[in-house]
């Protein structure tokens, strides 16, 4: 059953590609390369080096590499600010009163526009992306991680208040715990608008990276190149979804276990 | 050991609390029974230093509570939101012992003591959401008693289980305050459980609420959910108890007024 359920699932995709191939062969645009000439030119791009190395190719390295690094690198280190200042910001209504409006403002800046910005402030074009990538997708963990903070359930601040919780048992105990949940929410949206944004990054502040190579790819009219780095683009965010998703199942257990039978 | 006296709360200008007056002596089980919204909370809030009363005193051994005595527990009504599901039984019942300045080891050993005594050693490494209600609510029951308070509160303890567990939960309070000689005050909307459980019934009237009655439950030590439900004396009382929780004036003798 399970099986039949999966195919089920997942018939629409072969079946896309195929009337996708038909026609793209048929109208014969540049524009629009068939899949499979796309899949081969991925293949030939990055898949085509020594064994030694897995296959990839030098291309591949210089591609995804400062790509990948970028992008965990601006993620991680959003998540730590965002999360420590939500925390700190979350558990002071003072503090909250002050910075919300400056948050809300922050958050309403299109972070693209600050590319330019950075790029004249930082010079090199690596801590200009880093930053452009930070400043665009902490929002969410920011946001998340105030609303977790503040929405703990009262009888579980009043339990630790009756039985003297030192301020680090409650923040470590019971605060970051119960807020967990959205952190996560917070953090998955992050990661998805950390691949947007370091695409723009590199298109825009590019040296290197798949940004890059998609717009080279563009100004060189290689289409069927331009296609291969959208399709792994594609992939890549499915694919740090999956993962993250993966690893939020295990550590939120009780989360959804304790939704499911209350 | 505790004594509240006149002790007034207001929200805003909505007075909950009129001047409630209540003293439970060492190892007393004291239930405080009133219609539903009659303060009842607030009063259990106010004795835990939870909030402050606009008016009144509260003394725990002789000492006033301007803020969370560290010689006192809580069993809430709602044990799902009391628990922390993020955290095994044996965790949850462990955690308030650090303050205690209990090691690791120690902590791990009294807690697995405390789940025992309400009969849930098989538990200790369950998640609470993997629980039924009453075994969740005996895991708050065992984290109270691991804690070795002298003034136990309990706010509605039994109101969210099954008539069945509600028994089984009655005769365990029972049996374990007894056995720790803990002061108890419990707090519960059923008059039937005021008069089975108590050493004394404590009635208080309508909102704002006041002490209607305080009343001596003198039915021994031992009670049996059966045995005792059907004694004259019980059946006396829990009428009289039931007449003042809607309202009607005392006719009893045994009644000592404030």
């Amino acid at each position: 059953m399970n099986v039949i359920r999966a195919v089920g699932r997942v018939w629409l995709i072969p079946v896309t590609l195929v009337i996708w191939e038909i026609a793209t062969r048929a109208a014969e645009q540049p524009f629009f390369p068939p899949p499979s000439a796309t899949l081969a030119r991925m293949g030939e791009m990055w898949l085509s080096g020594p064994a030694t190395h897995l296959l990839l190719t030098d291309q591949a390295l210089d591609d995804f590499g400062p790509s990948l690094a970028r992008l965990f690198a601006g993620w991680a280190l959003a998540a730590v600010i965002g999360v420590a200042a939500g925390i700190a910001i979350g558990c002071s209504s003072r503090l909250s009163g002050y910075l919300d409006p400056l948050i809300h403002l922050g958050r309403a800046v299109p972070p693209p526009l600050l590319v330019p910005f950075f790029l004249a402030l930082l010079k090199l074009s690596t801590p200009a992306q880093l930053t452009t990538i930070v400043f665009g997708i902490i929002w969410p963990i920011l946001l998340n991680t105030i609303d977790g903070t503040r929405t703990v359930d009262r009888q579980h601040l009043e339990t630790a208040r009756i039985f003297g919780f030192t301020t680090t048992e409650r923040l470590t105990r019971v605060i970051i715990p119960a807020a967990m949940p959205k952190i996560f929410a917070g953090l998955r949206l992050a990661l998805s608008l950390a691949l947007i944004l370091l695409i723009i990054a590199e298109i825009l502040a590019g040296s290197g990276g798949l940004g890059y190579r998609l717009l080279t790819a563009q100004r060189t009219y290689l289409y069927t190149d331009m296609w291969g780095c959208l399709v792994v683009l594609g992939l890549l965010g499915y694919l740090l979804n999956s993962a993250f998703l993966l690893m939020e199942r295990r550590v939120l257990a009780w989360h959804r276990n304790a939704r499911q039978t209350t | 050991m505790l004594e509240i006296t006149d002790l007034v709360h207001s929200y805003g200008s909505h007075r909950v609390l009129d001047g409630v007056s209540i003293r439970a002596a060492e190892g007393e089980l004291v239930c405080v029974v009133g219609p539903s919204g009659c303060g009842k909370s607030t009063l259990l809030r106010s004795v835990a230093g939870l909030i402050r009363p606009t008016g009144g005193r509260v003394l725990i051994g002789g000492k006033p509570v301007d803020r969370i005595p560290d010689n006192l527990a809580v069993v809430f009504q709602d044990y799902s939101r009391s628990l922390y599901p993020w955290m095994t039984a044996a965790n949850n019942v462990a955690l308030p012992l650090r303050r205690r300045g209990l090691d690791r080891q120690r902590r791990r050993e009294a807690a697995m003591a405390a789940l025992d005594q309400v009969g849930l050693a098989d538990a200790a490494e369950k998640y609470p959401w993997e629980m039924s209600g009453g075994m969740q609510q005996r895991v708050s029951i065992a984290r109270a008693l691991a804690y070795r308070p002298s003034l136990l509160l309990m706010d509605e303890p039994f109101g969210s289980v099954d008539a069945q567990t509600r028994e089984d939960l009655e005769d365990l309070v029972l049996r374990v305050c007894a056995h720790h000689g803990m002061t108890t005050l419990l707090i519960t909307h059923d008059i039937d459980e005021s008069v089975y459980v108590g050493d004394r019934v404590v009635v208080l009237t309508r909102s704002p609420a006041r002490v209607a009655a305080d009343l001596p439950v003198g039915l021994g030590e031992s009670r049996d959910q059966i045995a005792t439900r059907q004694l004259d004396a019980f059946v006396r009382l829990r009428a009289e108890v039931g007449r003042l929780v809607r309202g009607g004036s005392s006719t009893s003798t045994v009644l000592e007024k404030h």
